[in-house]
């Protein structure tokens, strides 16, 4: 498997404060990965090292097999549309394309241009005065009308109206289908990554908490309700993710591969929220145990 | 053509859900054999989601046999669900009739039926897998 991206005890610090540390994973291709986790978990601090407006602090980043930005040709390769789906507000959608093709040798002028015709954007409007909406389909554009093999997107739908992020992520889905582009795309909204993505990573302070197949996910974790029990009971191949007990009940949440036959737990499939959920509130509960002796200077 | 809908609060994966409504369409004739499916770009176009989701619901209807793709021209329908299993539905609608009488009988109301039916559904498919 050629990761697309690739982290290796990945950091980056702010003087004494790190964004992110020891960050280490690996994004297979041909996927569109949803990135969540809380907020401050590195997440906006990993697409910038990602496409190189950052430096690593520590570690090692390799996108498309090579350092981020590590030439013309590698810039080419990689679309990204940063937080809050910037343009240019002084410049008119027609100067933007201009812009997009003068920069990049990729440039495909029929695909921005068919784009823009399907949006209904007037070619002459400024970009300050375009909707939130417009905008972000118009920083959509030129990131893909430069025909990257893999698409970055930092929170692209975050400050979007429903059919706004619905249009968004039709055009987006609609690049993936006709053009086999790898996408990362960090966001808190599940629902929306539930639909659009076939792979999750859960960031949580840094680290990856768990990674994987949405479907292999969803497939392998359950909730089990019954008759309280002892924890330590349970079958090996069953890692227990989060665990409520009353004096009568216990409700458990779940990872295993295998079937559960045990008839005393009436057993629930999750969605992906629950999923979510569960795994930042496991890294947050261990968070929180972990002793802080390194705060003192 | 048919057009596909997705509820997210099903709890149904969205691949299942279009492998559900194909099937349904095709038990209740509103798609017969030859008809075409929407394209996987029409698809992802129309409800926002990953056309791998798309493709894997329609290898799953192909592995069934419900459906075979054409390379460039689309995916068609080849079977029809309605006229093997219509056939069966009769006896098991009384069978099942004859068993809520006695399940009603025995004091078991709507909701520990659905609740038990369920169970067994649940417990036979893991059977199955087993």
């Amino acid at each position: 498997m050629n990761a697309v991206l690739e982290a290796n005890g990945l950091g980056k610090r702010y003087g004494r404060r790190w964004a992110l540390s020891e960050c280490t994973l690996a994004i297979p291709p041909g996927q569109v990965v949803g990135l969540v986790g809380p907020n401050g978990a590195g997440k906006s601090t990993l697409l910038q090292l990602a496409v190189g407006l950052l430096a690593p602090t520590a570690g090692t980043i390799r996108v498309l097999g090579d350092r981020p930005a590590a030439s013309p040709e590698h810039l080419g390769r990689v679309g990204f549309v940063a937080q809050d789906t910037p343009v240019y507000e002084s410049l008119s959608v027609a100067d933007h394309l201009r812009v997009g093709a003068w920069l990049n040798p990729g440039w495909d002028r029929d695909l921005a241009q068919r784009r823009i015709d399907q949006l209904g954007l007037d070619p002459a409007q400024r970009a300050g005065k375009l909707s939130g909406g417009q905008r972000a389909q118009l920083a959509l554009t030129l990131a893909i009308a430069k025909r990257p093999e893999f698409l970055i997107l930092d929170e692209p739908v975050a400050s979007l109206d429903p059919l706004a992020r619905r249009q968004f992520l039709q055009g987006l889905m609609e690049t993936v289908a006709e053009h086999g582009v790898s996408v990362v795309l960090s966001s808190h909204l599940v629902a929306d990554i539930e639909r659009v993505c076939d792979y999750l990573v859960v960031l949580v302070a840094s680290r990856v908490q768990i990674a994987g197949p949405i479907d292999d996910l969803l497939a392998s974790h359950f909730r089990l309700t019954g008759p309280r029990r002892d924890l330590n009971t349970l079958p090996a191949s069953q890692e227990i993710i989060e665990s409520s007990q009353t004096d009568r009940q216990s409700t458990l949440l779940v990872r295993t591969d295998g079937p559960i036959v045990d008839p005393a737990w009436t057993v629930e499939q999750l969605d992906l929220e629950d999923l979510v959920l569960a795994y930042m509130g496991r890294a947050a509960a261990g968070e929180r145990a972990r002793p802080r002796i390194v705060e003192v200077h | 053509m048919i057009e596909f809908h997705l509820d997210s609060r099903s709890g149904v994966s969205p691949y299942l859900q279009i492998v559900q409504q194909v099937r349904h369409a095709l038990r209740l004739g509103l798609l017969r054999e030859g008809d075409q499916l929407p394209t996987v770009k029409a698809v992802v176009a129309s409800l926002a989601i990953n056309p791998n989701t798309v493709l894997k619901a329609y290898k799953e209807l192909e592995h069934s046999g419900l459906v075979a793709a054409r390379p460039g021209v689309g995916t068609f329908v080849t079977k029809t669900l309605s006229d093997t299993t219509l056939a069966a539905h009769g006896p098991l609608r009384q069978e099942l009739q004859r068993w809520l009488d006695r399940a009603r009988r025995a004091g078991l109301d709507d909701e520990s039926i659905e609740a038990l039916f369920r169970d067994c559904v649940r417990s036979n498919a893991w059977e199955d897998v087993a």
